[in-house]
């Protein structure tokens, strides 16, 4: 007998984990009406998966659809749990794993993109520091006056985290982010 | 048309008038429910009208199962009827019990007016938000106008698909509301379109599969009974074209006949001998309409090790879920078991000789005799009590339902059936009480048939209080409580992982069941005596009213055979093994953490 096969003593076996959890971002179109936003977000909670990011806002006006980005994590087996179980959600209309599909396209990954404002403030060099990186990040300033600014940065996960590391030295105040908006690349829409 | 309704059916009405008027265009006879402030304008519109038959139960838990057992014997919804607040979150059990068991339900709420929602309103509760994970679906009707749409698409989502219980919340301001009701419709909305045909490539696939086959097994699960009576039939016809043995879950007995010559009985922690290790040993696994739930599989790693798995679901979460799946088919099991009959008949040809090895091999398991139990000329031994039961019974046409216990698993070994549909356990959420309002529904929905349930003396008493609504409306049905004063299954799990510590399993009180029964206007029998059962079970069947059987049974017997917990399907307990020493030793230290 092999170490996996020790009895665990319960009927309920539970089974040592040889896949590797990745991160992948799905694309879920709903009818957006009231509770489905809980509806998803029910289901994570409730079987236990995890969100790294979710994003959402009606998409189709005409329509009345709503398109949720969520970034997940968890094995190749959960995430096929996970895209099935939320297609059981009635008002879903379709969920694409974009970083599967991203894969089949001979893509690296989905376009990603996300958006922060991030208050900074402080006098002196540290503020002239602050804007000169802002430049460089091509981050606007959106208000300001003589001991703050707002930037709004816009770009890939890592470069907002990387923003929002250099700017904690500097006087960083808060941070506010929309979470991953997502996206394949190529001309066929999800 | 009659009414003043112009052609399409749509014309002017109350909220109230809607709720009624959609359970009669949706073929709705019977209705369980409870009245309160927040119903009261449906509960008016009901008392007005003769088509809806409205059964009073003593608890909405009760309306619950009720509703349940009558869509389980009946293949239609089961429709629910309650008040806000506290009836609302009474029901919270059933429909859980539903969703888990996929059992199309259909509950309409009251809800406070819609203008006090949020404010903490009496009798107000987030309805929507405490059911939402328990339900399929449910919807809060803010506008009149949406809710002749809304509860017919409720009966489309709980009966199609993978059925289950569905919530229409509705406030009592647009119950008085007057709005345009619209019949039910054709199209439904495009969000939801349930994959019913199973791809044929696939089928082919599984075909030639099976064709291959030198040791087959087909499992079979509830989603041949939900899938309707054809189901059960065609299941029937594919055992006998292929010749291959078939065992089945607690929740699919009866789809294929306890006295076919290819059945082997139930598998699962508490299943036959030769059904678990045929399951373990086979090389191609059938599986229709079942999940691979936890119970069935035993130890997951060394679930049938060595077999190529068919897995025939409408849901397609349930495939590679718990168990990869070699040929996944998505679709109706009605359906693709139409194809896949189609399908044999065109292709492949039974070579039945090919098999007899595999059939001899089963019939040294059957020899062990897995289900035998030592008998007793002194104290009823409550596996000969359903022996008895079904022999005296069997030629009737009979209903069984249980409550969850030792006495649903000796109800599941023993009864035998050969019919889909009459058979009703909670079986995916283990809902004691769920048994005898349960037959309540069944017994509504069949007026003149035998309806029994076979309950333990502690679950009868989460429920009791239907036994009045049985005698109000006159259903004869049958508690006959295998009373062991005991939680049985409960003391089991504590002689085989707690040291047989037996901690608050045994009722010391118990309800003296006979005045009980006549208390509520009943009747009680008693029997003590093997001698005296088959006497006392015929009195039973013979009184036309609702009757409550109090049979002593032997107090510590328990129930096997058994998977201990944390094993193989090969690694099976059986009766003449089970010694309180390897009673005590089934289940190693890691497994208490665990159930
Ligand atoms: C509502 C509910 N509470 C608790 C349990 C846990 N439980 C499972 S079986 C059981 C004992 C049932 O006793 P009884 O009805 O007398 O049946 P027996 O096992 O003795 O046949 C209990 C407490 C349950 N299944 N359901
Ligand atoms: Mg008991």
């Amino acid at each position: 007998m092999n170490a996996q096969l020790q009895p665990t003593g319960s009927a309920y076996f539970i089974a040592k984990e040889t896949e590797r959890p990745e991160n992948h971002t799905l694309s879920v179109l709903v009818d957006n009406e009231p509770g489905v936003l809980a509806r998803v977000i029910g289901l994570f909670s409730g079987r236990g998966y995890n969100i790294e990011s979710l994003t959402v806002s009606e998409t189709e006006h005409e329509k009345h659809l709503s398109r949720i980005t969520i970034v997940t994590r968890g094995t190749p087996h959960v995430l096929e749990q996970i895209k099935h179980q939320l297609e059981r959600i009635v008002p879903v209309h379709r969920v694409v794993d974009l970083t599967v599909l991203a894969g089949e396209l001979g893509q690296d990954r989905p376009m990603e993109r996300e958006l922060a404002l991030v208050k900074v403030a402080g006098t002196g060099d540290h503020r002239v520091e602050a804007l000169r990186l802002a430049e460089a990040f091509r981050a606007n300033v959106i208000d300001a006056n003589t001991e703050h600014f707002i930037f709004e940065i816009t770009g890939k996960v890592s470069k907002i985290e990387q923003f929002i590391a250099i700017m904690k030295p500097l006087g960083l105040v808060e941070v506010c982010r929309t979470g991953v908006a997502a996206m394949n690349r190529g001309p066929q829409g999800m | 048309m009659s009414n003043g309704q112009n052609e399409t059916g749509r014309r002017e009405m109350s909220g109230a008038e809607m709720v009624v008027q959609a359970l009669k265009d949706n073929g709705v006879k019977h209705l369980f429910g409870y009245p309160g402030g927040a119903v009261l304008p449906i509960y008016d519109e009901l008392f007005q009208q003769d088509d809806v038959e409205h059964i009073l139960v003593r608890h909405e838990q009760g309306a619950g199962h009720a509703a349940e057992g009558y869509a389980r014997s009946t293949g239609k919804a089961g429709v629910v009827l309650v008040t806000s607040g506290p009836g609302a979150t009474n029901m919270v059990t059933p429909l859980q019990d539903a969703l888990s068991d996929s059992i199309p339900l259909v509950c309409i709420t009251g809800q406070a007016p819609t203008m006090l929602i949020g404010t903490d309103a009496f009798q107000e509760c987030d309805t929507v938000g405490i059911t939402r994970p328990c339900t399929k679906h449910n919807w809060l009707v803010k506008d009149v106008n949406d809710l002749a749409r809304i509860l017919h698409e409720a009966f489309h989502v709980a009966t199609t698909g993978r059925p289950g219980p569905v919530v229409v919340d509705v406030p009592k301001d647009v119950q008085f509301a007057k709005g345009i009701y619209t019949p039910p419709q054709t199209a439904p909305r495009t969000s939801y379109q349930p994959k019913v045909q199973g791809d044929l490539e696939k089928i082919k696939a599984a075909v030639a599969l099976m064709a291959e086959a030198k040791k087959p097994i087909i499992y079979s699960g509830g989603g041949v009974i939900n899938s309707g009576p054809e189901a059960s039939h065609l299941l029937r016809e594919l055992v006998d074209l292929t010749g291959f043995p078939i065992t089945s879950t607690l929740m699919g007995l009866g789809a294929y006949p306890a006295s076919g010559k290819n059945w082997l009985g139930m598998l699962g922690m508490h299943g036959s001998y030769e059904s678990n290790m045929a399951m373990h040993d086979c090389d191609v696994m059938i599986c229709i309409g079942a999940r691979f739930d936890d119970r069935i599989t035993g130890r997951l790693n060394a679930f049938s090790p060595n077999s190529k798995k068919i897995h025939i679901d409408i849901d397609p979460s349930s495939i590679n879920k718990n168990v990869r799946a070699d040929v996944p088919i998505i679709g109706d099991v009605g359906r693709v078991l139409e194809d896949m009959v189609r399908l044999w008949r065109a292709t492949a040809k039974t070579d039945k000789k090919a098999l007899y090895p595999w059939w001899e091999q089963i019939a040294k398991w059957r020899a062990r005799d897995s289900l035998a139990f030592k008998p007793n000329n002194d104290v009823i031994m409550p596996q000969h009590a359903i022996q008895r039961l079904y022999e005296l019974t069997k030629h009737l046409d009979t209903y069984i339902t249980t409550e969850v216990g030792q006495h649903q698993m000796w109800a599941a070994q023993h009864f035998h059936f050969d019919k889909p549909n009459h058979w009703m356990t909670s079986g995916g959420l283990g809902t004691m009480g769920y048994g005898l309002p349960a037959a309540l529904g069944v017994q509504i929905a069949h007026r003149d048939s035998l309806v029994i349930d076979i309950a333990g003396d502690a679950s009868v008493q989460m429920t009791m209080q239907e036994m009045s609504t049985a005698v109000q409306y006159e259903a004869p049905i049958k508690i006959f409580i295998l009373n062991n004063q005991y939680m049985g299954m409960v003391r089991q799990w504590q002689q085989l992982l707690h040291g047989n510590r037996l901690s608050h399993s045994y009722t010391e009180a118990m309800p003296d069941f006979v005045k009980l029964a006549e208390a509520y206007g009943g009747h009680g029998i008693r029997c003590e005596k093997p001698g005296d059962l088959d006497d006392a079970i015929k009195e039973m069947i013979s009184v036309k009213k609702p009757v409550i059987f109090d049979c002593r049974v032997a107090a510590l017997a328990n129930c096997f055979p058994m998977i201990p917990s944390g094993k193989a399907h090969n690694e099976m307990l059986l009766p003449d093994e089970a010694t309180d020493e390897a009673v005590a030793n089934a289940i190693d230290a890691k497994g208490r953490e665990l159930v």
